[in-house]
């Protein structure tokens, strides 16, 4: 706590964005926000913190770490400072990333069936082919609605300019979105006087509006029969850092949560095991990896999967979200096409801009990042949660060099962007709310069409003047408010 | 029509109510042996704890004697020892965590935070002042539960298979209370002495049963009419004829509600402890020897939980093929005649 402040301070007071783009102060719409943050006194807001945290221990809100001896329970650490996004930006956000979700299912279905994306030349054709997330296996299978990527998270930064981008798609297995719900749970509990009657748009019905794009997907011999299809959510189980996210949407969903051990093939045909025997299975939500799916079609030594469920998949028997090879669409090298890729599907410009992006693999890319090195953050393509980064600015001359040298022996495995000053928002610190950096990673379901929950997660570099978000790397998270109308 | 059960849940939840009954019922024995440890040596005090769960070989590895200290860290805190209650709570929280999907979301929170509160136990809270206050509250924190999961957990198959977890495990642990008093009796000839019925006083009221014992007898409290209540009453919730009554029960509905075709072999079992629970005096017993009747019936349920691993929760059945079953259920150590013949059976 700093001296000069008295105790009776507000939240609010002395916050200073130290220059940068900042989510609060930038923002007309948070005008109500701050009256009433205004009007709590910060030794108030911090009991209703704390006792909010230990809420979350107690409910158990953890991802836990698993050494040989020991689990540790960690809660993903939350900042009780809302993040607000005006609904005009908001509707901004929201027909940017149906258009993206749009474009990269519309992409998936030609890569895996008339690949003319690549006959135009508007993709490399190795980029795609000699891509080792693009699944061969998955060439001329049909997909429900062309919907590959049922669930998706876009991760959206904002720059000093105040315009929104998209730094990554993800388009695999998508993590956070209980986060969202259970922050929005907590806020209510502990400051329903910050939310009342401000005419927050809710998150709860996630739930429901996923379940129903997995009815929309089920096999079509299961449609609009007399019984519901059976859904499942695969987890790779308790050990996986996510599980509680895997518990809290199979429960939101009121869906079986299965392991691989659950399932088994019968003669195409996915079933689990229970008490009374075998039961089909018709959808499975997976939350586990193309590698590890299907001992027999991919990595042999998975345990996770279950054997003979490609050919189930295949055969059209089950449905699996999200589908098969949806990890050639989210890689970074392949995200620097995307804006083509909406122009050569959909005829429209990006609504969401890109980061500007540098694919290694083209030489004059490779020749600028080298040049550039100090200034620019390098990325591998393949790698997520914020792992292999280099940040120019903020690397030793060692790192850079280190950098430099892989660059120059693998330079297609990496991509380079400028260094963003990423936005930032006020955060409870020790001494008061302080500047940290913020992203938004907002949530589309895909069945018949694309939905956007209202918000997303919002993660926040907790370490002052970092830049990096991840929960693995000491990022916490923020309730994020949309608001239905702007006064 | 519900949701089918995977067998995995249904082997969960199961174990999750017995770790939870388990604990509970060590926090008893616990209580009762601190209240008969008093005025005797560490040795001839705890030591029987130790091995009324044969654990004398690891416990040994680890201390060097049994003194009050030891045993209690031991039974309480210690995470190595499967069979302290800090182990059966974690399991049972494992389990839970496993069966997050399924249970209500207040099972789960006072589990967690119960959880929490038994890591956080130290040495000073096993001292005598504390202790019972300590047993006290573990006792309490699992009948919470068990009254939580009463009161919300939502009544598909599961919570008959929760049901059978609890009364197995309880039958089991009645069991093992009146075996800490046959393990202290032992080369001790009279029975009647003064210290000894307050001994029998406190091992009732450990097993919450003394006011119960007092509406069946209220005149003299003898150790075969105490033990015979444990074993045989029909209407206390921790006899062991009740529980067996209760899972047998539990079994039939959830087989016939959910037309299960499996465990008919189970149901059989069950029926036939509950004849031998009711057909015995405990004048029998006593003769024959508690201890032996007590093992027999141990080894019985032991063999359920085998049956059940086989007929619901996907396992190979321990011992021979899946067809060998229906009639290897043991027989009863044949009964003796008493040497007194005083029928000592309620209503009697």
């Amino acid at each position: 706590m700093g001296c000069a402040r008295p105790m009776t301070g507000f939240v609010l007071d002395d916050y200073d964005p130290q220059g940068f783009y900042c989510e609060m102060l930038r923002c007309t719409a948070t005008a109500e926000l701050r009256r009433r943050l205004g009007r709590l006194p910060d030794a108030d807001f911090r009991r209703r913190t704390a006792a909010a945290e230990q809420a979350l221990y107690d409910y158990g809100i953890t991802f836990t770490l698993y050494s040989e001896s020991a689990a540790i329970d960690r809660i993903l650490p939350f900042d009780p400072i809302p993040r607000l996004i005006a609904a005009d930006e908001w509707r901004q956000i929201e027909r940017g990333i149906i258009q993206r979700v749009t474009a990269l299912n519309l992409l998936l279905d030609d890569l895996y069936h008339e690949q003319k994306i690549l006959k135009d030349g508007v993709i490399p054709a190795e980029l795609i082919l000699g891509n080792p997330n693009y699944r061969p296996h998955m060439r001329c299978v049909t997909v429900a609605h062309k919907a590959y990527v049922n669930i998706c998270g876009t991760d959206i930064i904002r720059g000093g300019d105040g315009i929104f981008r998209v730094l990554e798609d993800n388009a695999r297995a998508p993590s956070g979105v209980s986060y969202v719900i259970e922050n929005r749970h907590m806020m209510l509990r502990a400051f329903p006087d910050l939310v009342d009657g401000i005419g927050l748009r809710p998150v709860e019905d996630y739930g429901s509006r996923l379940i129903a794009a997995m009815r929309e997907i089920a096999p079509s011999s299961r449609q609009g029969g007399d019984a519901d299809p059976q859904i499942v959510l695969l987890s790779p189980g308790i050990y996986n850092s996510a599980y509680f996210e895997h518990v809290f949407l199979a429960r939101e969903m009121g869906v079986p949560l299965v392991e691989g051990s659950d399932l088994v093939v019968e003669r195409d045909r996915v079933y689990m095991r229970t008490i009374g025997g075998l039961d089909p299975v018709d959808v499975i939500y997976r939350r586990v990896n193309d590698d590890f799916l299907d001992p027999e079609a991919f990595r042999r030594d998975s345990l996770l999967g279950v054997s003979g469920l490609m050919r189930a998949y295949y055969s059209g028997n089950v449905a699996l979200a999200n589908a098969v090879g949806t990890g050639v669409a989210d890689d970074k090298a392949v995200y620097a096409y995307v804006p083509r890729i909406i122009r050569y599907y959909l005829a429209e410009e990006a609504i969401l801009p890109n980061v500007e992006t540098h694919v290694c693999r083209e030489a004059e890319s490779l020749r600028y990042t080298l040049d550039h090195l100090a200034e620019l953050v390098v990325k591998p393509v393949g790698e997520a949660g914020g792992y292999g980064i280099t940040i120019g600015p903020k690397a030793s001359r060692a790192e850079l060099d280190d950098c430099r040298a892989k660059l120059v022996a693998d330079p297609s495995n990496y991509i380079s962007q400028p260094c963003i000053d990423l936005s930032v928002a006020p955060t409870l610190c020790e001494g008061g709310a302080r500047a940290r950096h913020v992203d938004l990673r907002p949530f589309a379901i895909t069945g018949k069409s694309t939905w956007v929950l209202p918000g997303g997660l919002t993660r926040v570099a907790l370490r002052e003047g970092s830049l990096i978000v991840n929960s693995s790397q000491g990022g916490g998270s923020k309730d994020t408010w949309v608001l239905e109308h702007d006064s | 029509m519900s949701n089918p059960l995977l067998a995995r849940y249904a082997e969960c939840i199961f174990w999750l109510a017995r770790f939870i009954e388990r604990a509970e019922n060590l926090a008893r024995i616990l209580d009762v042996n601190e209240t008969f440890s008093r005025g005797r040596s560490a040795a001839e005090s705890w030591l029987p704890i130790v091995q009324l769960n044969a654990d004398e070989a690891r416990f040994y590895a680890k201390h060097r004697s049994a003194t009050a200290e030891r045993v209690l860290q031991f039974y309480l805190t210690d995470a190595d020892n499967p069979t302290s209650i800090l182990s059966a709570v974690t399991n049972a929280r494992e389990n839970a965590r496993t069966l997050r999907p399924l249970v209500s979301t207040e099972m789960w929170v006072q589990l967690n935070v119960f959880y929490n509160r038994m890591r956080a136990i130290g040495p000073a809270d096993m001292l005598p002042g504390s202790l019972s206050r300590l047993l006290t509250g573990i006792k309490e924190a699992c009948q919470t539960f068990t009254g939580i999961t009463e009161g919300t957990f939502y009544r598909d198959q599961a919570s008959y298979f929760c049901q059978l977890g609890r009364y197995i495990e309880r039958a089991d642990q009645t069991t093992r209370l009146l075996d800490t008093k046959y393990r202290l009796l032992t080369g001790e000839a009279d029975a009647t002495a003064v210290a000894e019925v307050g001994q029998w006083h406190a091992l009732l009221r450990s097993a919450s049963g003394y006011h119960a014992f007092r509406r069946v007898y209220s005149n003299e409290l003898t150790p075969a009419r105490v033990a015979g209540f444990l074993l045989f009453n029909p209407a206390f919730p921790r006899s062991v004829y009740l529980c067996v009554r209760e899972a047998a029960d539990a079994l039939a509905e959830l087989k016939h509600r959910y037309r299960l075709r499996g465990g008919n072999d189970i149901s059989e079992g069950l029926d036939q402890l509950r004849t031998i629970l009711e057909s015995r005096s405990i004048e029998e017993i006593l003769t024959g020897g508690l201890h032996e009747f007590i093992d027999f019936v141990q080894d019985y349920l032991i063999l359920i939980t085998d049956r059940l691993s086989a007929a619901f929760f996907g396992h190979m059945p321990a011992s021979g093929g899946p067809d060998s079953g229906a009639a290897a259920w043991p027989l009863a150590p044949a009964p003796q005649i008493p040497l007194k013949s005083v029928r000592l059976r309620p209503g009697q």
